[in-house]
């Protein structure tokens, strides 16, 4: 789960690391009233889930409360387009006004976890914006691994803090920081956590100007209060519906409707696809605890697509998810939507034969195939109106 | 011959009473498996399945002389089952749970280090040696018994593919799902090294997918030990969608791995024969031990 910067900020602020003061706001009027509360100049900034919003203008400063109901008014509304975001953009629908800090000096300071050797990997370096174009090539970052209590071996985050350059008080701040970071990343279930800049501002304190937090979903039953977190409107409704019901989905350009059980098979079946010459409508990887009613919600969601014009079926019926399980859920989901597609199937595996005599019952036009790639290119043929 | 487990293989279910492990249990009895042991705390001394059920694993290992285990603990007490069985020094614990929290992950992690214990998982679908052992979830009515190992992440592409090679005539010494987890016990290389030692395995099929590092350890691997047997890889996820990103580019490109196209070229270069689609794995596997036979 992706919080926004102001949630992020929130939350780091109960583990010791400070932010500008900051007041969210979802009109210009509000964000006009915020900054005439904070005083002097500040910034006003686009609360999406994407990063590079600098560069986009997403976030600018006003030296006055007019000035910032003037941008506030800009950016409200608007879909912001971001190196990150894809060529769609995410819609702005709340901006943070935040007090603007004279930044001393920029550090880049992320955390996340490090799956080869299970540990935490810290990277620091010189932060600011352009932090992305100097780490994808490697450039200027320090790492850092510690384990789930903190540092392996005692020194190791001074050792650090030294690498990125600082020393004295500096370098005690940070290091200070490092830990608290940490232990909100084994508190908060993080998956990510990345404060880019954090900066010594006037007085010598260390100030995160922009987070990012990313939770565990995994973790999130032992964390109902996080959970509330989570911003309906702006995660894509349709995954997050999709998740409730067990079932990975992602929205897609193209016109093939797909409906798979297992992640690697999802995969496997969108490169058949599009080897075959087609474009696929949408990912699908139906969990093994879905029951049927949950994958009638799934392929619902696929049904409600307009531009799908054919569905591809292709399931693997394994052990606790039974062929005729999903067959049922299809069966159901055509019945509630009402709409006839030709289908394409391909279905084997545990119960392969109740589920064909289910799909006798559907009365859609249907092709039944016993191999996925001629099951795939017939699915292609038929949305390219070629069969 | 097979690997992880065997004609000897002694298996122990903990979260055994649940519907998922009932099912499951049931099915690797059927399937012939020698289930010895349930576990599930505070049903003790009840049988279930005609199988004798304790209430630690300790107290099962003792009585039953368990040499490997089945978890379908839910999520929340997954990582202490894992845990529990580790700390009994059971050879072999296959974790069938999804939704592991990763942090959860790297705790067991860090009892396994040093352990005399073999973590398949989580998110696994199990292991299987067709005709001899079952342990997991995975379909099994395409699988036969035979020379080819496989191992890979991903649990009903791995069912297609054993069919694949069941129809080519090629049958399976044994399949493991190192599951789909960030955070997990073996992985490619640990099977490869099996794999390599185990005289009745004559080839090796390692069904990969984007994201994670297994591919490109298998490859480094195998660029310095040497490919002792033909190994053919299939790598999933060359349309996938891109992933919604929050973070850094750079932060993340440096530390996810490569995509499909870099995935099958580090393999490439370490002389693993790449499956050019998902249905062409048994094929290239059969075409590949028929050049070398010739």
């Amino acid at each position: 789960m992706d919080l926004h910067e102001f949630k992020a900020k929130r939350l780091l602020s109960g583990y010791g690391i400070a932010s500008p003061e900051g007041r969210v706001a979802v009109t210009a009027d509000e964000a006009a009233g915020a900054a005439k509360e904070l005083g002097g100049a500040v910034y006003v900034k686009a609360q999406i889930h994407a990063g590079d919003r600098a560069k986009a203008g997403g976030v600018k400063k006003a030296e006055s409360p007019a000035e910032a109901r003037k941008i506030a008014d800009e950016l409200l509304g608007k879909k912001l387009v971001t190196p990150q975001t894809g060529p769609a953009g995410h819609a702005v629908k709340r901006v943070l006004i935040e007090s603007a800090v004279r930044a001393q000096k920029e550090i880049y300071l992320s955390m996340m976890v490090d799956a080869l050797d299970a540990s935490i990997v810290v990277l620091g370096g010189k932060g600011g914006s352009g932090i992305e174009d100097r780490a994808a090539h490697g450039k200027g970052l320090e790492s850092l691994h510690l384990g789930l209590n903190g540092e392996r071996k005692a020194g190791d985050i001074a050792g650090f803090c030294k690498r990125l350059g600082f020393t004295g008080a500096e370098a005690e701040k940070l290091a200070a920081t490092v830990k608290n970071m940490h232990r909100a990343f084994i508190e908060l279930d993080a998956s990510l956590i990345e404060i880019n800049p954090l900066v010594f501002n006037e007085k010598g304190e260390m100030v995160a100007l922009d987070a990012k937090i990313v939770l565990d979903d995994n973790a999130l039953f032992r964390h109902p209060d996080l959970a509330g977190l989570r911003e309906e409107d702006e995660v894509d409704a349709i995954e997050l519906k999709a998740q409730q019901h067990q079932i990975n989905f992602m929205q897609m350009d193209g016109n093939i409707g797909i409906v798979v059980n297992g992640a690697g098979l999802g995969l496997a079946t969108l490169d058949m696809v599009r080897a075959a010459g087609g474009e696929p409508a949408n990912f699908m990887d139906i969990r093994t605890t879905a029951r049927s009613l949950d994958i009638a919600q799934g392929i619902g969601l696929v049904l409600d697509n307009p531009k799908v014009k054919v569905i591809l079926v292709n399931v693997y019926g394994g052990g606790m998810q039974p062929c005729d399980t999903i067959i049922e859920g299809l069966g159901i989901a055509f019945r509630r939507k009402g709409r006839i597609l030709p289908l394409v199937l391909r279905v084997t595996g545990n119960n392969e034969d109740i589920a064909r005599v289910r799909i006798e019952s559907f009365g859609l036009p249907k092709t039944q195939s016993t191999d996925m790639w001629q099951a795939a290119t017939r699915a292609v043929a038929i949305a390219q109106g070629r069969a | 011959m097979t690997i992880l487990v065997d004609q000897n293989t002694r298996v122990l279910c903990q979260g055994m009473t649940g519907w998922a492990g009932t099912y499951h249990t049931y099915r690797m009895i059927q399937y012939g498996t020698n289930v010895v042991a349930g576990v599930t705390p505070g049903k003790g001394g009840k049988p279930h399945l005609d199988v004798p059920v304790f209430n630690t694993v300790k107290e099962a290992v003792a009585e039953t002389k368990a040499n490997a285990s089945c978890i379908f603990v839910p999520p929340a007490n997954a990582a202490a089952a894992m845990i529990e069985a580790i700390e009994a020094e059971l050879p072999l614990v296959v974790v069938v749970t999804e939704r592991v929290p990763v942090l959860d992950m790297m705790r067991v992690r860090e009892v396994l280090k040093g352990s005399k214990t073999k973590l398949v998982g989580p998110n696994s679908q199990g292991v299987l040696a067709p005709e001899i052992c079952q342990i997991g979830v995975m379909a099994t009515d395409r699988s036969k018994k035979g020379g080819i190992g496989v191992a890979s992440r991903s649990a009903s592409l791995t069912s297609e593919i054993v069919a694949q090679l069941t129809a080519h005539g090629l049958g399976q010494s044994t399949t493991v799902g190192i599951g789909g987890d960030a955070v997990h016990g073996i992985g490619f290389v640990d099977c490869l090294e099996l794999f390599f030692a185990d005289p009745e395995t004559k080839g090796v099929v390692l069904i990969g997918e984007i994201g994670g590092n297994e591919e490109e350890s298998a490859a480094d691997y195998l660029k310095k030990a040497g490919l002792k047997k033909p190994v053919v890889a299939l790598v999933a996820g060359k349309y996938a969608p891109p992933a919604r990103r929050m973070g850094h580019a750079g932060t993340l490109t440096m530390h996810a791995s490569g995509n499909a196209e870099a995935k099958m070229t580090t393999l490439k270069e370490a002389g693993v024969v790449i499956a050019s689609s998902a249905h062409l794995v048994g094929e290239t596997m059969s075409e590949l031990l028929a050049k070398r036979a010739a």
